[in-house]
């Protein structure tokens, strides 16, 4: 049990230290590793919960897929140090005190609550509580809908990106003008004379 | 190690990330912090499953984690559209919907 209790704070610290980077670095790209960081000693934290399928899930489609996803978009959209103060007055101050209050409420509700049984290690369980064979019996007996759902909600955002990410012109281009810069209303010189779509790209 | 303490950790990392949401500007980091809240979620949906000594919870905590790869799909999708699109990576100068 001791054993238990040491790997418990070393995640814990590497899981806060993870989400404080995240936070305070400046160079996205720190932030993204620093969440990675983070992602692994969550999925200590589930294992110690004996949870081990969602452990593996966490290494397997956070830290892994997920992860590379925004690396890629770092890299292609170039991560720019970004100056931590804030441009509107106040902002500065009052997120972390917004935070540090939220903080306490949820510290407070949660060392006061009634439930008695947050003071314990948790109820007995078997050997094979959070194993593949016992999710994959409640995902196909109890929640077949929610697992439905989201085989569903994961093909609309597939979709979605693709129709996001896809190369095309701006709006404006269907008016016959060159496309508009959004943050200044001034045209911009055509960069892209060809005309947009993914066939377009392909003989160009 | 008591469950408290766990739950304990899933508020700090859910304020922090709160927090970030909160101060910076760069609409990447946004969603890295809309991750960190959303796992420090499931880190507490994980603790109670293990409290209860029921599997409902770990099912919550992966339908929440199919929910975060689609919103992080859709989301680097809309910045790549904003990259191209040649929209300042700020959320303090996106003003475009306020008409």
């Amino acid at each position: 049990m001791v054993f238990k209790d040491i790997v418990f704070f070393i995640a814990a610290i590497g899981a806060l230290t993870g989400a404080i980077g995240v936070v305070m670095l400046r160079n996205p790209f720190f932030s993204v590793l620093a969440l990675v960081g983070h992602l692994f000693s969550l999925a200590v934290l589930f294992l110690l919960l004996s949870s081990q399928f969602l452990a593996a899930a966490q290494l397997v489609v956070y830290a892994g897929a997920v992860m590379v996803l925004y690396v890629f978009v770092v890299a292609y959209i170039g991560g720019a140090d970004e100056p931590l103060g804030p441009q509107i007055p106040g902002v500065g101050t009052l997120g972390p005190l917004v935070a540090a209050a939220l903080c306490g409420e949820l510290f407070f509700a949660f060392i006061g609550t009634g439930l008695e049984a947050v003071d314990s290690r948790g109820a007995k369980i078997g050997s094979g509580f959070g194993s593949p064979g016992q999710i994959g019996s409640l995902l196909l007996n109890n929640f077949l809908i929610p697992f439905e759902a989201a085989s569903f909600i994961l093909l609309v955002a597939a979709v979605g990106a693709v129709v996001l990410a896809r190369r095309r012109r701006g709006l404006d281009e269907d008016e016959g003008g060159a496309p508009v810069d959004v943050i200044t209303h001034e045209r911009l010189p055509e960069t892209h004379p060809q005309r947009g779509g993914v066939t377009s790209e392909v003989g160009s | 190690m008591n469950l408290v303490w766990y739950l304990c950790l899933s508020a700090a990392i859910f304020s922090v990330g709160a927090a970030g949401v909160l101060i910076r500007r760069n609409p990447l980091v946004i969603l890295l912090c809309l991750e960190l809240m959303l796992n420090a979620g499931n880190l507490a949906l994980i603790t109670f499953a293990r409290m209860h000594g029921n599997g409902d919870g770990q099912i919550f905590a992966l339908v929440v984690m199919v929910v975060a790869a689609c919103e992080v799909v859709v989301g680097l999708g809309v910045i790549v559209a904003m990259y191209r699109n040649r929209i300042a990576e700020d959320v303090d100068e996106m003003s475009e919907l306020r008409g």
